[in-house]
């Protein structure tokens, strides 16, 4: 894969019991780009992410992810350069430690093995759980969590990381040290969440979801100080924007 | 703590045993592994009145838990635990088993001798494998039993069994105490229960679902890789050749019968 474009071009989907999620998606998003995706409960954003890495595929329309066409004879090929990081880190973290589940993915590429414990400690490095490594899944925080679930997805070296409610269930210190990280990537990122102040840290772009459509995609900055277009798309400006001041 | 609660820590408290070093812990998991099944072979090859003879192994097993660290609390609490279903099988013999054996100066009920040996053979069984476990942990002797030849979707099938056993029972404890606050200290009704299964089944297979998905994002083709970390050395041949040794001895010998001089 050359580059890593993202594109969608006139993407519909429709879940088996009849309900249309996309509703002719198109946008493209760069190599290195850090993109936030918004929208109220039920616009498409999951529905959009999951496209992205072939676990849905598009009912009509094209996805494709840097030069290919996202369809099922590529879908290898997609995932060796898509980290996708779920909702709930209980979902991802399937194996017995948090170095075995890390180690997963760099298995399945049939590395050597010297190469996957390299790439389990950067990983494990990168998001300051190395100590945790032996740890069992279910024994950890929810910040600890969710920082192994990255780590999974690190671990393979994407090009382009897919997150969806990345700070959801998080305390303020660890949603703060997630913000860190996604900040410090280099890799294309795109960020399905309902938290518009995540947005605003990190994504200087934003794409707007709302049945299935979007309906602005722009620069963050200006999008989500916009009241009428968020409160029309079922959200609200963000905290850092609503001038809110302790005793008010 | 719902007994659920206790029930699942009670399975995280022997992983996190495994996770100490101890001289025990530091063996390959296919050598214990090895062990438990001769242990368990030995204790079922026992006769159903025959419960003096099988009484060494306790002591083997008194000295596995010296060497491993692990408190008898830990196990003993286990043991009370599982113990009514061992007595479930063996309350009647007494009564269909009605021929009478001569023990020392007593006369008794040949079911009373099978009930005993019942019991011991099933406390002896359940604590080779709680030991097992809290010297090794299930990951590892699953891994183990893998590289023993068990089919590779059997381990699959226990690995996960054993990461989501907790994420269910977390689930059905959250199910209880929200249905425990609005129904005023009563157990549900059939009707309830059968809807809170119904969701807790379904929402299973959507958790099913998205691991999978979370397996093919990640390269998952069918077979799961672990990264090899098992090395037999001579301190497990040792092990393994010592123990199986000390088996046999006990099966084929009945040593409280011959050392009953010695301490008579």
């Amino acid at each position: 894969m050359s580059h890593h474009i993202v594109s969608m071009q006139g993407v519909h989907f429709v879940y088996a019991d009849g309900h249309p999620a996309l509703n002719g998606v198109d946008f493209t998003i760069h190599h290195g780009e850090a993109v936030g995706i918004v929208g109220a409960n039920g616009a498409g954003k999951s529905t959009l992410l999951l496209h992205l890495v072939g676990l849905l595929l598009a009912t009509e329309g094209m996805v494709r992810v840097g030069d290919c066409p996202v369809t099922p004879k590529t879908l290898v090929e997609i995932r060796r350069h898509v980290g996708f990081v779920f909702q709930d880190p209980n979902d991802q973290l399937f194996m017995p430690t948090v170095a075995e589940d890390v180690a997963f993915g760099p298995l399945n590429q049939h590395l050597p093995e010297a190469e996957v414990d390299r790439r389990v400690k950067a990983a494990l490095d990168c998001v300051g759980i190395a100590h945790l490594a032996d740890r069992a899944p279910h024994r950890l925080s929810g910040g600890e969590r969710r920082a192994a679930a990255i780590a999974t997805v690190l671990a393979l070296d994407p090009d382009i990381l897919l997150l969806d409610e990345p700070s959801s269930a998080l305390d303020p210190a660890s949603r703060r040290r997630l913000i860190g990280w996604l900040s410090s990537f280099t890799h294309t990122r795109i960020i399905a969440t309902h938290d518009l102040d995540l947005v605003l840290e990190v994504c200087p772009r934003t794409i707007v979801l709302q049945g299935g459509k979007v309906i602005a995609d722009g620069v963050t900055e200006e999008l989500l100080a916009d009241r009428g277009l968020l409160e029309g798309a079922g959200l609200e400006l963000p905290l850092r924007m609503q001038g809110w001041t302790p005793g008010r | 703590m719902t007994y659920l609660d206790r029930a699942l820590s009670h399975v995280a408290a022997l992983d996190d045993l495994a996770r100490r070093e101890t001289p025990l812990t530091r063996l390959d998991p296919r050598a214990k592994v090895i062990v438990t099944f001769a242990f368990l072979v030995t204790v079922a090859s026992f006769g159903r009145h025959q419960v003096s003879q099988p009484l060494p192994l306790l002591v083997y097993l008194a000295a596995a838990m010296a060497f491993g660290d692990i408190p008898w609390r830990v196990v003993l609490a286990r043991l009370a635990i599982a113990s009514p279903f061992a007595i479930l099988v063996g309350m009647w013999n007494p009564i269909f088993e009605a021929q009478l054996v001569q023990l020392g100066p007593w006369t008794i009920a040949a079911g009373w001798l099978s009930l005993v040996s019942i019991l011991e053979r099933f406390s002896l069984a359940l604590m080779i494998v709680l030991l097992l476990l809290a010297t090794t942990g299930m990951d590892a002797v699953a891994a183990a039993l893998g590289r023993l030849g068990m089919p590779r979707v059997l381990v699959t099938q226990v690995l996960l069994l054993h990461r989501y056993g907790f994420v269910l029972g977390a689930e059905i404890s959250r199910m209880m105490r929200a249905h425990l606050l609005r129904a005023a200290g009563r157990a549900p009704e059939l009707s309830t229960a059968r809807s809170m299964l119904g969701g807790l089944f379904l929402r299973s297979i959507a958790r099913a679902e998205r691991v999978h998905e979370a397996m093919l994002c990640r390269g998952f083709d069918g077979v799961v890789r672990r990264r090899s970390r098992m090395h037999l050395g001579a301190r497990d041949a040792l092990f393994v050749c010592g123990s199986t040794g000390f088996f046999a001895l006990v099966r084929l010998v009945d040593l409280p019968r011959l050392l009953e001089p010695v301490f008579s």
